[in-house]
């Protein structure tokens, strides 16, 4: 008797496990095959301004959209708010904080391309949002 | 002096606290870099500092909870692992890359990517290891009937963190990268189910250890435990949208993940419900080690499952994302649960219990639990302040808000340092007692 409720318990768990790995499943293909944005211009020069981007960590101290490290600004949308002629003086002096990287003129137009790129998806300004009642909010 | 009685899930758990032990060293150089502005910047400036901190802790996590489950597993099962040759080479890889990362960072060669800042190509032995441990951890378990809870958690914690890692380098198809919010959105739902799947092997390994201690094996087999593990595994798979309210993306993911989240309410009230038997129970088994780590580590359980709650109500998070409430939350669930839970287990697998003091012992975690409270308080402080900030219409610069917020970052680094310092005390004899014992006293039986 205690064997069958111990096979029932393990067929119970192995439905219940089975229904969440399925959903996830289908959760996940259905995300992959339609990510949110669909077309977008292919920029070559962003491209490589993302590689730039990664190689020297800098979302070791810079946010997009509120995500990366703190003891920087959030760029998300910099280059609207400073302008590309700002943004090029820091990022070829460096500050008291940020190191001067010695980019070179290529990698600061690539970058700036990136951020330019990054500053049309959309906002990150928390300001602009739209708070309802329900809790969630409005972009 | 013989080695022999260093066995697998020692030598995990000693791999594991060498790297804690540099983990928070780096930590310590990266807040000194938040109030001596330029501190290191030729040397060892923050976006080295940074990921030195991030890759050591993680490494630190799942290094250690590989150990507690090899451990474990042999106790639940009574048998030796599968292959301790396996368990040995995925030990030595995790070590291997880890010291490859720190070199990496410190000659500045990054892959870039938030939480693996590592070059890509070091991403393939981490994820050959953890092949090795999916299959040595089956082989190892004879079946999946009537087995309790944490066997199932451990199952779960292994193949979501595999499934989790190789969905993090999706990046590397231009498909996934191309476009910021595309790149975001799957980074973010890999991050996001990547630590409940850690969580799973954590969590499972604190019911083991805890029933070991009780002597009773009445919990892991109840229908509240396996309701309470579906429940995590409901929120592994489905509430990582928390992270991206604020991304443009789609709006089904964010609302999935607020009601799905909203169902950790069902695990605060049950912390909440047991806590006077969890107490109940201290005093009963006595305030050893393992014990009083699972303890402390409970306490941070609930003060952050709050803040994690209240994080994952959007029209809260708009005002938390993107500030020191997000610090605050990582900090607590690594240090106080995640870090806790994994010295509870590496007390119980590496010691033999009169190999520290009580008192001693005693005073280390007491240091430990004020110095985290009071680093805990002082992030969310900063929280608070850069929140006001990022709502304030006036413009007043980055430069001159962080200026501001000195003052928390001067209590938040001596809260560090006092932080470190308790940890080293309960790492050094954790590490010193089975590099100084000799075969006699190591009496564990198992590989």
């Amino acid at each position: 008797m205690s064997l069958f409720i111990c096979t029932m318990a393990d067929t119970q768990r192995g439905i219940i496990l089975t229904t969440l790995v399925t959903a996830f499943s289908i959760y996940s293909a259905h995300l992959y095959t339609s990510l949110p944005v669909k077309s977008y211009p292919v920029n070559r020069e962003a491209g490589n301004g993302k590689q730039v981007w990664q190689r020297y960590n800098c979302t070791a101290c810079h946010q997009i959209y509120g995500l990366g490290g703190y003891l920087g600004p959030d760029l998300t949308n910099v280059y609207s708010f400073r302008g590309p002629d700002y943004i090029k003086m820091l990022m070829k002096s460096g500050t008291d904080i940020m190191p001067n990287l010695h980019l070179s003129d290529e990698e600061i137009n690539n970058l700036l391309a990136y951020l330019k790129s990054i500053d049309a998806s959309g906002s990150a300004d928390a300001r602009t949002f739209k708070l309802k009642k329900d809790g969630t909010i409005e972009q | 002096m013989s080695n022999k009685h260093l066995t697998i899930p020692k030598i995990f758990m000693l791999a594991g606290l060498i790297i804690l032990s540099a983990g928070l060293l780096f930590g310590l150089t990266g807040a000194l870099q938040y109030i001596v502005p330029g501190f290191l910047k030729q040397f060892l400036s923050f976006e080295k500092t940074r990921p030195l901190h991030v890759s050591a802790i993680l490494f630190w996590i799942i290094t250690g909870s590989s150990g507690a489950v090899f451990s474990y597993l042999q106790q639940s099962t009574g048998k030796k692992i599968y292959s301790v040759l396996l368990a040995k080479i995925q030990c030595y890889i995790f070590s291997a890359c880890i010291v490859l990362i720190f070199i990496s960072y410190c000659i500045g060669i990054f892959g870039g990517r938030e939480y693996w800042e590592f070059p890509p190509a070091l991403g393939l032995p981490i994820a050959i290891a953890w092949v090795l441990f999916l299959f040595n951890y089956l082989k190892s378990v004879s079946g999946f009937k009537n087995q309790p809870v944490y066997v199932w958690m451990w199952l779960t914690g292994i193949v979501f963190f595999l499934f989790t890692f190789l969905e993090s380098y999706l990046w590397i198809f231009p498909y996934f990268r191309n476009n910021i919010v595309n790149d975001m959105t799957i980074q973010w739902k890999s991050y996001g189910s990547m630590v409940g799947s850690w969580n799973m092997l954590i969590y499972g390994s604190s019911i083991f250890l805890m029933e070991k201690i009780m002597g009773v094996s009445s919990y892991s087999r109840t229908r509240l435990a396996f309701l309470m593990y579906f429940l995590g595994l409901f929120n592994l798979m489905f509430n990582w949208g928390h992270h991206i309210y604020t991304l443009p993306t789609h709006n089904y993911i964010k609302h999935v993940s607020y009601i799905v989240s909203m169902t950790e309410l069902l695990i605060f009230g049950k912390i909440i419900y047991q806590w006077k038997s969890s107490l109940d129970s201290a005093k009963k088994y006595g305030h050893y080690a393992a014990y009083s780590l699972l303890l402390s580590a409970d306490a941070w359980v609930f003060l952050t499952l709050a803040l994690s709650i209240l994080m994952s109500v959007p029209a809260i998070n708009v005002y938390t994302h993107g500030t020191h409430f997000t610090v605050a939350h990582a900090m607590g669930a690594t240090i106080g649960i995640n870090s806790l839970l994994l010295l509870a287990f590496a007390s119980d697998i590496l010691m033999q219990p009169p190999a520290i003091s009580n008192k001693k012992f005693k005073i280390s975690l007491w240091t430990v639990n004020i110095a985290l409270f009071v680093f805990w308080i002082s992030l969310i402080a900063a929280g608070i302040q850069k929140a006001r900030w990022q709502m304030s219409t006036e413009k007043i610069p980055f430069s001159v808000m962080m200026l501001e917020q000195r003052p928390i970052f001067i209590i938040f680094f001596i809260a560090g340092l006092v932080l470190t310092i308790g940890l080293l005390l309960i790492i050094y004899p954790l590490i010193k007692w089975p590099l100084m014992s000799s075969d006699k006293t190591g009496k564990q039986v198992v590989a």
